[in-house]
């Protein structure tokens, strides 16, 4: 069994659809319009206890329309992409751009603007994986876990997840450009069990290539050795203290202080950072950089959610912070440039130079945060109380796991203030990517 | 009157030259080889949505989905396609996908079809033609108007009219034949208020499956409006929140959102069939104080989270969960159920075509007891009373779960001394459930808000409890 995709067939059916969208809006009478089309195909495989689990085909497709009548916009989408569909489709955006307010914020990127010609990303390698293969590494990628540590005594399973699409983006302002992905992954949810104590954690891989995955020896192994490394948790102790976040969950923070830089924020007033461009949001020593035209990277993309073009650039350089991230129409609302950063900010990695090893040495004594749980984030004010899991640091080493406590602070005061040191130990497997964060103090909520 | 079966041959079938008569000669085809169970899951979804910012709607947008999901089942194995074309040869190529889970084609057996005929606990309106965009607008500028007259100090309103309506229908080798159309309205208000340059949010929500006009009465609205305002208010005087061990008193309604992440997912057919649950093989016994009776029912009427038949053609139940602290029963769909040897519960539930059913929440709550909310804040020395709650999250294999105050109070000496920020409350299930020291007379369901996220699939569901005590819970705050 295998999925049929052409992507060179996709690509040209969809340019179609969008381009004679394009020109029905025109006939009936829409002042501009902007279409995106995407179609994609994937495989979605899981075993556990190594029996097959789970064997699931993916066949995704959707258009949307917005239209504008003079500054008013409408928008509407389907995922049936027969002519009827797409028809009704128009014809709900253009009821609804007839009733909306104005909005002189939201207009398409003019021909001066948009982007040129498309450079290949090397974004798109699809995985010629059978279904028999794909369990078969799933079935691996469990066995690895379970061969690791004889207390992993149960699974969630490890999956094998393939998907590969074709995405067109046209405007009446002239623009109409087309990107083909893959993205392909190996994951692995192991639980352990000694004495009364019983966790899970897991490990993944992700690439847009599957030859750039990691073996499934090694994410297996990793899983395992995550899940039993949390056996036997206590709570720690009440009370502010060094805190270490491990990649995993300093990528997440990073992502929290990225929505409070980003216009929707700002324009809307719900962010802590208002008002704060060219002041200092960081140590000295940190930037933060965007590598939207990176080679083969997960967050890569040659062109923005307006079609203009990306490019390489820093929203907080030197701990100052040069610029929010902006599409055109948070940037007219803020009556400030676009930064290309329509649909967000790509390939964000955030690091420094010290490994794990010296930024636990550094800590001395403090609690490491390996996972965090609930939404505990609040943009507006900054505040930050979330559950976390880790490990107990004594005299510079890992003492114990720690679990059901709370760390709790504010975004500003952490990564102005107490930000001590990033570790050099980022994973760029991801869009945004930071290492280890270490903070001079957090309050810890325990026993 | 058409039945919801009749309706969804015209709309769902029809397009594509299907009709509810082939549906058994399909079904039949797919019981091929080992195969024990199969079905087919046809959806047709519109939404629209209504966005106010700025005091004015710039934005709205309208969605409409169809397709066909088709599932195979041998033991614990699950074959799965779909299709956006409802057609008979698309449901062929997905079959052929699905089957592919074994290695057998021979034909097994034939399958007779029998509709199920299920009660009516919700309108069948379609919420969306009900009334013009105009009036929409007009309503949520009329929000706008309302919160900013409420108080100065508030400087940005945002609200959301989220209009839904689902047909579905199910048809599978048991013999199921099942339809159901769902309606699903939600109004939700955010404020901003600014005081000296301190800015925070207020936020409420209202819904369920009912028809617009019910969402749109006047008093209902005005009160949400209230209560988002109100709250940003308080918490413009919120002071830091204490952190550490402490009794914690929680009102009745939304902060029922606890029995959901300690008590819920914990308790889903899936995780205890797997032996991934902290729940696991804990029928029997005590799991929660005396007093404490847990539910999960689909049948109330009108709710958010209510079904009359579940994703896969059964009758929705009301389902014990824990009775008077003793674990009583899980919630199952049919894969799981009959792994388990236990009848289905009707939680079969799933986020649409293209997403294969798990055991999911429907409405889930706390029985009253005869307590009152005033006695237990009397009773506390130094704590908290949390009012409103954003999400929460568990780790079901652990027991860990975590839950976010948006409104709480400081309680010293048995009096609301303050408001604090919010903070993450985290505890341990079974653990916080056994140190529920007094149950509220004052159950109350939440406004209709609530939606459940679990391997990646979102499903509407219910939550609600009466006021509560925890003797011991681990406030997350930062003095």
């Amino acid at each position: 069994m295998s999925i049929e995709f052409n992507s060179k067939s996709e690509k040209s059916r969809l340019e179609v659809l969008t381009a004679d969208l394009l020109l029905s809006a025109k006939r009936l009478g829409v002042d501009a319009c902007e279409v995106a089309a995407s179609t994609s195909v994937g495989l979605d495989i899981q075993a556990r206890l190594g029996q097959p689990e789970k064997l699931e085909m993916t066949r995704d497709q959707s258009i949307s329309v917005t239209a504008f009548i003079g500054q008013s916009r409408g928008s509407a989408s389907t995922t049936d992409l027969s002519e009827r569909a797409i028809r009704r489709t128009l014809d709900a955006a253009i009821a609804i751009a007839r009733v909306t307010a104005p909005d002189p914020a939201a207009v398409l990127a003019g021909p001066e603007q948009i982007i040129q010609e498309v450079p290949d990303l090397d974004l798109f390698h699809p995985w010629e994986l059978t279904a028999e293969e794909a369990l078969e590494l799933a079935i691996a990628v469990e066995a690895a876990g379970f061969a690791k540590d004889s207390r992993i005594t149960n699974s969630d399973g490890g999956s094998v997840s393939s998907v590969h699409g074709v995405s067109v983006h046209g405007t009446t302002e002239g623009l109409l450009v087309s990107q083909a992905n893959s993205l392909h992954g190996i994951s692995c949810v192991l639980l352990a069990e000694e004495g009364g104590s019983r966790e899970r954690s897991y490990a993944y891989t992700q690439s847009r290539c599957s030859e750039l995955l990691r073996s499934v020896q090694s994410v297996g192994q990793k899983a395992a050795e995550k899940t039993v490394a949390r056996l036997n948790p206590r709570k720690c102790e009440t009370g502010e203290i060094p805190v270490l976040f491990l990649p995993d969950v300093a990528s997440g923070l990073l992502s929290s202080f990225i929505g409070a830089i980003s216009g929707g924020s700002v324009y809307r007033k719900a962010s802590y950072l208002l008002d704060r461009l060219d002041t200092q949001v960081m140590p000295e020593w940190a930037s933060l950089r965007e590598e939207p035209l990176l080679k083969g990277a997960m967050g890569s993309s040659a062109y923005d959610g307006d079609g203009l073009p990306t490019r390489a650039q820093y929203f907080v350089r030197d701990g100052v912070l040069n610029s929010y991230i902006l599409s055109l129409y948070s940037a007219n609302r803020l009556g400030l440039e676009s930064t290309h950063n329509a649909g967000g900010a790509r390939n964000l990695f955030f690091s420094g130079k010290l490994s794990l090893d010296q930024l636990i040495k550094n800590m001395n004594r403090g609690l490491i945060v390996t996972e965090l749980m609930g939404q505990g984030v609040n943009l507006v004010n900054g505040d930050y109380s979330r559950g976390a899991s880790g490990f107990w640091v004594e005299n510079g080493e890992i003492a114990y796991p720690v679990h059901e406590v709370t760390v709790a602070s504010n975004l500003d005061r952490m990564m102005k203030d107490d930000l001590v040191a990033v570790g050099s130990d980022l994973e760029t497997c991801r869009s945004v990517a930071s290492g280890s964060m270490l903070f001079e103090r957090m309050m810890v909520a325990g026993s | 009157m058409q039945t919801p079966l009749q309706i969804i041959n015209d709309t769902l079938l029809g397009p594509g030259d299907l009709a509810l008569e082939q549906l058994e000669s399909l079904v039949s085809e797919i019981m091929v080889g080992e195969i024990d169970f199969a079905d087919l899951f046809f959806e047709r979804a519109e939404a629209e949505t209504f966005s106010l910012e700025d005091g004015e709607v710039k934005d709205a947008s309208y969605h409409q989905d169809a397709g066909v999901g088709v599932r195979t089942c041998v033991g614990d194995r699950q074959g799965f396609a779909y299709s956006s074309e409802v057609s008979a040869a698309r449901i062929r190529e997905a079959a052929n996908v699905a089957i592919a889970i074994q290695k057998g084609r021979k034909p097994c057996r034939a399958v007779n079809l029998d509709h199920v005929t299920a009660p009516k606990l919700y309108s069948s309106v379609n919420p969306i033609p009900e009334c013009t965009s105009a009036t929409k607008i007009a309503f949520l500028l009329g929000l706008d108007a309302k919160a900013r007259s409420r108080d100065p100090r508030i400087i940005q309103v945002q609200a959301t009219l989220s209009i839904s309506y689902r047909e579905i229908l199910v048809a599978a080798t048991d013999g199921t034949l099942a339809a159901d159309i769902r309606p699903l309205v939600r109004l939700s208000v955010s404020v901003l208020a600014e005081k000296n340059g301190r800015r925070e949010r207020g936020s409420a929500g209202l819904g369920g499956r009912y028809s617009l006009e019910r969402l749109l009465i006047a008093d209902h609205s005005e009160q949400l409006v209230r209560n988002a305002v109100d709250q940003a208010l308080v918490n413009l005087d919120a002071k830091d929140c204490p952190a550490g061990e402490m009794p914690v008193v929680l009102a009745s309604g939304w902060p029922g959102v606890l029995l959901h992440e300690a008590v819920g997912h914990g308790l889903e057919g899936d995780f205890n069939r797997k032996g991934s649950s902290f729940y696991a093989g804990k029928i029997g016994q005590r799991v929660a104080s005396q007093g404490v009776t847990v539910v999960d029912d689909g049948t109330l009427a009108d709710r958010r989270g209510s079904l009359n038949i579940d994703d896969e053609g059964r009758l929705s139940q009301r389902n014990v969960l824990i009775k008077d602290g003793i674990l009583v029963g899980y919630m199952q769909d049919k894969l799981n159920a009959r792994l388990m040897a236990v009848p289905p519960t009707g939680n079969g539930r799933r986020e649409s075509y293209a997403h294969l059913p798990m055991p999911r929440m429907t409405n889930t709550f706390m029985e009253a007891g005869d307590a009152t909310q005033e006695d237990m804040i009397k009773s506390v020395k130094k704590g908290i009373f949390a009012v409103n709650f954003g999400g929460g999250q568990v780790d079901i294999t652990s027991g860990q779960f975590v839950f976010a105050a948006s409104e709480a109070y400081l309680i010293e000496n048995g009096k609301i001394v303050h408001p604090v920020k919010g903070a993450t409350l985290i505890g341990h299930g079974p653990e916080v459930m056994s140190a529920i020291s007094m149950i509220g007379d004052d159950l109350a369901l939440d406004t209709g808000i609530g939606i459940c996220g679990k391997n990646g699939q979102s499903v509407p569901v219910g939550v609600g409890q009466p006021s509560l005590k925890i003797d011991r819970l681990t406030v997350g705050g930062t003095a």
